[in-house]
């Protein structure tokens, strides 16, 4: 195996490019997680089948299926349809959809975990419903959640390559042109190897300062 | 040291011996269990009634009824000439804002200082200013003994703390009738009778109407204006402490205070 320095110092004004791409992914596609994990998560518990049956068969379809085949089906299936959007578009509202339905069930957790004491507190107060889950449950709830939400945030950096299938140039994408276009496949892949475990540690630090501060 | 209480019309026009909470063949049955059996059960404006007798015997069921956290399976209830049950959502609303309630476990909002413990109903339920929220709290704190305690966190204080403030939070909404459900259960020996003395002093200088579930015996003597025996979801004897508590007329009764005394 042969290294060669002046390939890594080649590829890295690529590198960086694709850095900023998954970077823009991560923060947005986890964003799109976050909340619309909270809303299938709530829509769960309005008391009526209208509404739990679409929500949990929908869910269940896209947690069930292969993000790729998603991503897929968003970018060549629905222009069919005349829905269109740019391939960073379309990968990150797939890639935050796919999650979202995750963190769905962190909520739910979360959500269940908050003691039935501080219903019938809200109750005995006549605490409004809406301002019970904004001011009591929700936030009790989401502060048990957030390693957990991290934790998808560093598999979902882990799942960032597979928008390169749909054209999306991240990281591995910019590697694999680089790669092609120059025959130097060892230096730009090991690079973005290094990257990706640079990321997750420095997610997981971020993550751990923001549980302390969080339970304390 | 005195406190406010809710100065409504309805208490200040009502006879000391009108009828605040009645229930009429009130049944709740969990699964197969009938817990509360065709219960008739009233309470008059300004009394402090307990409830006693063995666990299971429906006593924690009427405060959760009246707080509107069950609902019977039958009967019906109504609290200062309102309906509570059979009763519309908005109903319900209403007559609650008429109750309070203090919990075994205290159940204070661990996302939220003291203070907004406090405040937070009276400001989003009543639309009281936040200002006369908080001076509002302040005082009732004071009443407590936590003056000092404002911006601490429910998880800071102790039992016997959490529950005290919790009595203020329910105060703060100047209830008319007071739900207190085994407040002491929960806490250490040496922290019962501090809860135990603010509620005496509560008992003394309020016109509040008290329901209380208890197993304190000697605080039931103390601020009772009537004890109800409980057992098997019946009423089967009542009268003023003194008489239920030297000379009960029924077997059960005696047989339920010699194990508990």
């Amino acid at each position: 195996m042969n290294w060669n320095w002046s390939a890594v110092s080649d590829f890295m004004p690529h590198f960086w490019d694709g850095l900023l791409v998954t970077l823009q992914i991560l923060v947005v596609g986890s964003l799109i997680s976050f909340v619309l994990g909270l809303v299938w998560a709530l829509l769960m518990r309005v008391p009526s089948r209208w509404v739990t049956w679409p929500v949990g068969a929908v869910t269940e379809f896209v947690r069930n299926t292969p993000l790729l085949v998603q991503l897929f089906f968003l970018f060549y299936v629905l222009p069919e349809w005349g829905v269109t959007a740019s391939a960073m578009t379309t990968g990150v509202v797939g890639i935050g959809l796919h999650y979202s339905t995750y963190t769905m069930q962190v909520y739910r957790a979360g959500i269940e975990a908050v003691p039935v004491g501080q219903w019938e507190a809200a109750t005995a107060l006549n605490l409004p419903l809406r301002r019970t889950w904004t001011a009591v449950i929700l936030p009790q709830a989401v502060r048990r959640v957030v390693p957990a939400l991290g934790n998808y945030v560093i598999s979902m950096l882990k799942d960032t390559p597979l928008l390169m299938a749909i054209t999306v140039l991240e990281m591995l994408g910019e590697a694999r042109l680089f790669s092609q276009a120059n025959f130097q496949f060892t230096e730009p892949l090991t690079v973005i190897g290094v990257a990706f475990v640079v990321l997750s540690y420095l997610a997981s630090l971020l993550l751990r300062a923001l549980e302390r501060r969080l339970v304390h | 040291m005195s406190i406010e209480t809710r100065p409504t019309p309805e208490t200040n026009t009502v006879e000391s011996s009108s009828e605040l909470i009645r229930l009429e063949q009130v049944t709740k049955r969990f699964g197969d269990n009938t817990v509360l059996d065709h219960l008739d059960f009233s309470v008059d404006a300004g009394k402090h009634v307990t409830l006693i007798g063995p666990s299971g015997s429906g006593k924690t069921t009427i405060l959760r009824l009246l707080m509107t956290l069950l609902k019977p399976d039958e009967g019906t209830i109504t609290v200062d000439g309102q309906r509570l049950f059979p009763a519309s959502d908005k109903e319900v609303r209403e007559v609650r804002k008429k109750i309070g309630m203090v919990f075994q476990q205290f159940n204070l909002f661990p996302n939220m200082s003291v203070l907004r413990n406090i405040t937070e109903a009276p400001v989003t339920v009543l639309g009281m200013s936040k200002d006369e929220a908080a001076e509002r709290a302040r005082g009732l704190l004071e009443m407590v003994g936590l003056a000092d305690k404002c911006d601490a966190r429910p998880t800071q204080l102790s039992g016997g703390q959490q529950q005290r403030v919790a009595i203020a939070r329910a105060l703060a909404m100047r209830p008319q009738v007071l739900l207190l459900d085994e407040v002491t259960s929960a806490l250490d020996p040496e922290l019962v009778a501090g809860v135990l003395d603010v509620l005496r002093d509560i008992a003394r200088s309020t016109d509040i109407t008290m329901l209380c579930v208890t197993h304190e015996m000697n605080f039931a003597r103390d601020i009772s204006d009537q004890v109800l025996m409980f057992d098997s979801g019946r009423v089967i004897e009542s009268g003023p402490p003194e008489k239920i508590f030297t000379e009960p007329e029924r077997d059960r009764t005696r047989e339920f205070l010699s194990a508990v005394l």
